[in-house]
């Protein structure tokens, strides 16, 4: 049987409290995604927007990026879209402890979703799964808007305080570095290792390639190789020639 | 691009943002689990941006350069990849990994 249920207003308070630690991590990027929104000479208000309608950091700091660079519309949804990916994880992960929230709750707490309130809340749900709270989302929520409060604030003071990025900021590296941060904690096993160097190695090997396709064949190489791995292709098919 | 052009490039970056965010919560029951699917998910930007930064590091001007004296994103990505693994910090990956840059290009002759 469970004890008194929490309240509602606990469980958020719990979820900001949770999240607060997180700030020291979370304010400095949104700092340095604020100036370099400044530098690269968009309008402040566009910077501030991008905070409110993309809100996903890795993503709007490789954009400003690529914009400042020049690059073109369908590179930057094409590129979105490969590093908001892992979000989809996420929300598999949490759709079963979300099972009895109506679609309405689901709507919003979609837009709050990001790596580092995955991680509060999932590990906040694992540890009440044997007996957990129907209200649970109400953390959820309090780490979401903490999360979102600390990311508006800090994009904005990096518009104000950030004109001291340099102008020649090296920008195609400054978007490889961002890409290194984002990759290496995914490597978490041999497969992950494999689709790197795979996908890394064949890029190199390719680059003579026209219309970037060396890149599109490098990835797709290195996806085969990870899933090869992970789901043991091989081993499948020389169990089936034992049979 | 123009001004018009980076709103919506902007209105499309947060709609294939908050489309994967919603989807995977709204339409997870419905899905069936494929395990390929997951592993696919995962994968897929390992691979992709493993590609970039091999191609942004080992051949910075187009073609192949494995010279650490005049190719200083070599040493660079090497820091960053240490950063990152050491501290799983994007923001001191990326201002290590720049400082490190910066830092060998200055006291190039």
């Amino acid at each position: 049987m469970a004890a008194t249920l929490p309240s509602n207003r606990s469980l958020l308070w719990a979820g900001i409290r949770g999240t607060l630690p997180l700030i020291t991590s979370v304010a400095p990027f949104g700092m340095l995604f604020g100036a370099l929104g400044l530098a690269s000479g968009i309008p402040t208000g566009m910077t501030e927007g991008m905070s409110l309608v993309v809100f996903a950091g890795s993503a709007q700091l490789v954009g400003i990026q690529l914009i400042t660079g020049g690059a073109q519309a369908l590179v930057l949804l094409l590129t979105t879209l490969v590093i908001n990916l892992r979000h989809v994880l996420y929300g598999l992960s949490l759709a079963p402890h979300m099972r009895g929230l109506s679609r309405r709750w689901k709507w919003l707490l979609a837009y709050f979703m990001t790596d580092e309130t995955y991680a509060v809340a999932i590990s906040r749900y694992n540890l009440d799964a044997a007996d957990p709270p129907p209200n649970l989302h109400w953390f959820y929520l309090g780490s979401g808007l903490t999360l979102w409060s600390s990311w508006q604030i800090s994009t904005i003071i990096g518009l104000i305080f950030g004109s001291q990025i340099p102008a020649s900021w090296g920008l195609d590296f400054a978007v490889a570095v961002t890409f290194i941060a984002l990759v290496v904690p995914a490597i978490v096993d041999k497969a992950a290792v494999l689709a790197a160097l795979v996908g890394g190695g064949m890029a190199v090997l390719l680059v003579g390639l026209p219309l970037k396709l060396g890149i599109v064949a490098a990835a797709v190489a290195g996806i085969l190789a990870g899933m090869a791995v992970d789901l043991r292709w091989f081993r499948k098919l020389r169990g089936k020639k034992d049979v | 691009m123009s001004e018009t052009g980076l709103w919506l490039v902007i209105i499309g970056m947060g709609t294939i943002t908050y489309g994967l965010r919603a989807a995977s919560l709204l339409l997870a029951d419905r899905l069936p689990r494929y395990t390929w699917l997951v592993s696919f998910l995962r994968f897929v930007p390992v691979a992709v941006l493993s590609a970039i930064i091999a191609l942004e590091t080992f051949t910075p001007d187009g073609t192949l350069n494995l010279s650490p004296l005049s190719n200083h994103r070599l040493l660079a990505a090497a820091l960053a990849i240490l950063v990152a693994w050491r501290t799983r910090s994007i923001l001191w990956t990326i201002l290590v990994g720049m400082a490190a840059l910066w830092i060998l290009q200055a006291i190039q002759f």
